[in-house]
């Protein structure tokens, strides 16, 4: 497990920042495109949401380009946090700057959440802006849309994703849809977020993968987290979003480390992240698969691949501008995703690329996802319902023939 | 022998008597009125005086009311509307409920309160102009004839699912207490909505926040075709309250000044001691479910004609008005007059007036209008310029 989660990935050039005025530039009024530079130098582009408190964002030009991977070094500029911290730092940051922000959830307050993202909030912030609830997800789901209705803006936790199976009508039916039903004249800014996906032997109850429910949903938005720099970053912008948004964390990653930077930053919602540049393949994927894509990427590169990975993060909508780029460079499509088969996130995205890309496509896109099973707890069994390195690297070397 | 004992939760006195505690007292739990059957104040009820100002614009309220169901439901009727829904019987309900509040106190309605907002200033037009879902509506012709929602009002938009409103006020209780407003939330619900797991958990969730929310149950009898007596084993809805810790009373709903006086008192308990607070409102649905209904199929038409004319919470009301001198016959004749006129004007607007445009489709889904829904649009309207003669010419592209 330890080996997977280290290394995101060599670094090459520095990625191009993107354009003002984005094809598929989703809702956000004012765009500014301001380079945020990493640590290690990499640059990734991100645009700055539209914030009612105008805030100067400050970026530290920090020339050095990359040429190694993060080695520790005292002299380096950010700190080092995990991921549940980095989640943590964004939920304070965004509560110190809003009071209208707060936290609703079971054991959120003084337990500090199942995962320790609420951590010490409730003592910062007190008991009513961290607010513990009694056992009835679709009831505190309610109660934040209502909450939200009347100028709060919430974020809900659900202890494990899964749980929030039983809030499904309020996330539906009124998350999602009352803005529209209201005539605009109710918003329902709203942060749904918990932890999710395959753990370690869990049981099938608290492995489910929600995003395959969810991603039908009008009104909503959806991310995906995956390292501690974008758990930050989409954990800021989502509380900043007007739209209800789910932001879906990975039980496997909260103790994920990573250098992140000391100045406030915010990541985009609906932009995809390069996570390894490449000309022969286009592998998509998001939240714990991209550490086996890159797993499976090393063994690749090995072989004399070159596999650009991409970490799709949001999942509603998808970011197919950065996604088609890819396509229209490698011609060829694998996604690695962790929902079952049957309607999950990789269904739809081989639909969207079909749709959008075809003619760019020299072979029918792969997907590598979960089976249509129910999470066994038995290890063995667990670990083959997820798909392994070994499978994509397989799958690559086929879709390349 | 040990007299108490400290378990989680508090100290509890012990007992070797094992005694189950019955699953219903003796006797219910008795209705609150102040006026009888004939209009007369009954002199021990205490109830607040109300000014002859509030009383006539209650009693013209529930009038109003009363016409424009009748005037809609006939619309419906004949093929002009969609559907609807009345709230015969349950007048003064609504308007009294609506009376004793503030403009501040937000209301979560479930969707059988239109009296609520008809008090608070909605006109007849404003009405006529959701229910044919029109560019005039608030909604924006989004939702079904009836779904009202006005936020100058202070009456969140109705959402069809049953009793998902009542978490939605615990929650807009809970904004209200962290601003400290002087205010508290209003919410309302049928006796076939206490039913629904989301009651149990807000009246849990209301109690344990200590959130200063108002539960009205119109216990009207009928769930659609399910009478009470299907609904729940329990004396009615009034004695689930203290099983959450909160508060409760039950009232007689077709009077108009038992319903008035105890909601004053139940929203100042609500917001100075900041505790919910439930209200059981007992009454009678004299119509039908809606206008897709029929329910003269599961239950006797004695027993509707019955509640229509004795129990008419109009006419209770009416005659303590007039015996004030505050309401004569030829008001009520002129009542009459005037809001059918207004009705069967707002009606011919409302009819007349453009549907929304095809761009209504796709905003407010988001706050902005993302771009694979512009591009959705984009093929809609292509569609539809290949296809002209398919599409509503009344609706404006």
């Amino acid at each position: 497990m330890e080996a997977m989660l280290q290394g995101i990935g060599a670094a090459s050039a520095s990625v191009s920042p993107c354009p003002v005025d984005r094809y598929y530039r989703f809702g956000v009024a004012s765009l500014q495109s301001l380079p945020v530079i990493r640590p290690e130098g990499r640059t990734i582009a991100g645009s700055i949401l539209r914030s009612c408190r105008a805030r100067q964002f400050i970026t530290k030009a920090v020339a050095a380009k990359a040429d190694s991977n993060a080695t520790s070094a005292a002299s380096k500029p950010g700190h080092e946090v995990l991921l549940f911290e980095a989640l943590q730092e964004g939920l304070d940051e965004e509560m110190a700057r809003d009071p209208r922000v707060c936290v609703i959830g079971e054991d959120v307050g003084h337990y500090g959440g199942s995962y320790k993202v609420t951590k010490d909030l409730a003592k910062k912030y007190g008991d009513l802006r961290v607010l513990d609830t009694p056992i009835a997800e679709n009831s505190f789901t309610g109660m934040a849309v209502g909450a939200a209705m009347t100028g709060l803006r919430p974020v809900i936790e659900g202890m494990n994703m899964g749980f929030l199976l039983l809030a499904f009508n309020q996330i539906s039916d009124n998350c999602g849809m009352l803005h529209y039903t209201s005539g605009g004249q109710f918003t329902i800014p709203t942060v749904i977020r918990g932890p999710g996906g395959v753990g370690r032997q869990l049981g099938a109850e608290h492995s489910q993968r929600l995003e395959s429910y969810f991603q039908s949903i009008p009104g909503i938005q959806m991310v995906a987290c995956s390292t501690p720099y974008n758990a930050k970053g989409l954990m800021k912008a989502a509380i900043r979003s007007e739209n209800p948004v789910v932001l879906f964390e990975h039980v496997l990653l909260y103790n994920l480390k990573e250098r992140i930077p000391d100045e406030e930053y915010v990541v985009s919602l609906e932009e995809a992240e390069m996570v390894r540049p490449g000309e022969h393949v286009t592998i998509l994927t998001y939240s714990r698969m991209r550490y086996h894509v890159m797993q499976a990427a090393k063994t690749l590169v090995n072989k004399g691949y070159d596999p650009e990975v991409i970490d799709i993060r949001s999942l509603k909508p998808f970011d197919l501008y950065t996604i088609g780029n890819s396509v229209k460079k490698t011609h060829r499509v694998l996604i690695v995703e962790e929902c079952m088969r049957t309607g999950g996130i990789g269904a739809s995205l081989t639909a969207a690329i079909n749709e959008n890309f075809n003619d760019y496509l020299d072979a029918p896109i792969v997907c590598l996802s979960s089976q249509d099973v129910p999470t066994p707890y038995a290890g063995t069994l667990e670990e083959w319902t997820v798909v392994q390195p070994v499978q994509i690297v397989a799958a690559v070397e086929k879709l390349s023939q | 022998m040990q007299q108490s004992m400290d378990f989680p939760g508090g100290r509890v006195a012990l007992t070797s008597k094992m005694k189950f505690i019955f699953e219903s007292s003796e006797q219910r739990i008795p209705c609150y009125r102040v006026l009888d059957d004939d209009g007369y104040p009954i002199s021990s009820s205490g109830f607040e005086q109300v000014s002859r100002e509030i009383a006539v614009k209650m009693y013209s309220g529930m009038v109003t009311l009363r016409n424009m169901d009748t005037i809609f439901y006939e619309a419906q009727r004949q093929g002009r509307i969609s559907f609807y829904v009345t709230s015969f019987g349950e007048e003064a309900i609504g308007v009294a409920s609506a009376a004793a509040l503030s403009p501040d106190d937000i209301v979560l309605p479930q969707y059988r309160e239109p009296g609520v907002l008809l008090w608070r200033g909605f006109t007849l037009q404003e009405f006529a102009h959701q229910c044919f879902g029109n560019k005039a509506d608030y909604g924006k012709g989004r939702q079904m004839p009836i779904h009202y929602g006005s936020n100058k009002h202070n009456y969140f938009t109705i959402s069809s699912p049953i009793a998902t409103q009542l978490p939605q006020a615990v929650g807009v209780a809970y904004s209200l207490k962290m601003d400290k407003k002087d205010a508290c939330v209003v919410t309302y619900m049928g006796d076939g909505s206490t039913s629904e797991g989301d009651f149990h958990a807000s009246l849990n969730f209301a109690a344990v926040m200590e959130a200063p929310v108002v539960f009205i149950c119109r216990n009207n009898g009928w769930a659609i075709s399910t009478p009470v007596s299907e609904q729940f084993r329990s004396d009615g809805v009034v004695v689930k309250g203290q099983a959450y810790g909160i508060r409760s009373i039950r009232i007689d709903g077709n009077d108009a000044l038992a319903v008035y006086t105890a909601i004053r008192v139940a929203r100042e308990m609500a917001i100075s001691e900041q505790r919910p607070i439930l209200v059981e409102a007992l009454t009678y649905r004299v119509g039908h479910h809606s206008t897709s209904d029929d329910s003269t199929k599961y239950r006797p038409i004695e027993e509707i004609e019955h509640w229509k004319t004795a129990q008419n919470p109009l006419a209770r009301f009416r005659k303590w008005v007039q015996r004030n001198g505050w309401w004569s016959d030829e008001d009520e004749s002129e009542l009459h007059e005037n809001v059918r006129k207004q009705l069967l004007h707002a009606i011919q607007v409302a009819e007349k007036t453009e549907k929304p445009q095809l761009s209504d489709m796709f905003t407010d889904v988001y706050d902005q209008v993302p771009s694979n829904l512009s591009e959705q649009e984009r093929l809609l309207r292509e569609t539809i310029k290949k296809h002209p003669q398919d599409y509503p010419s009344d609706v404006p592209i």
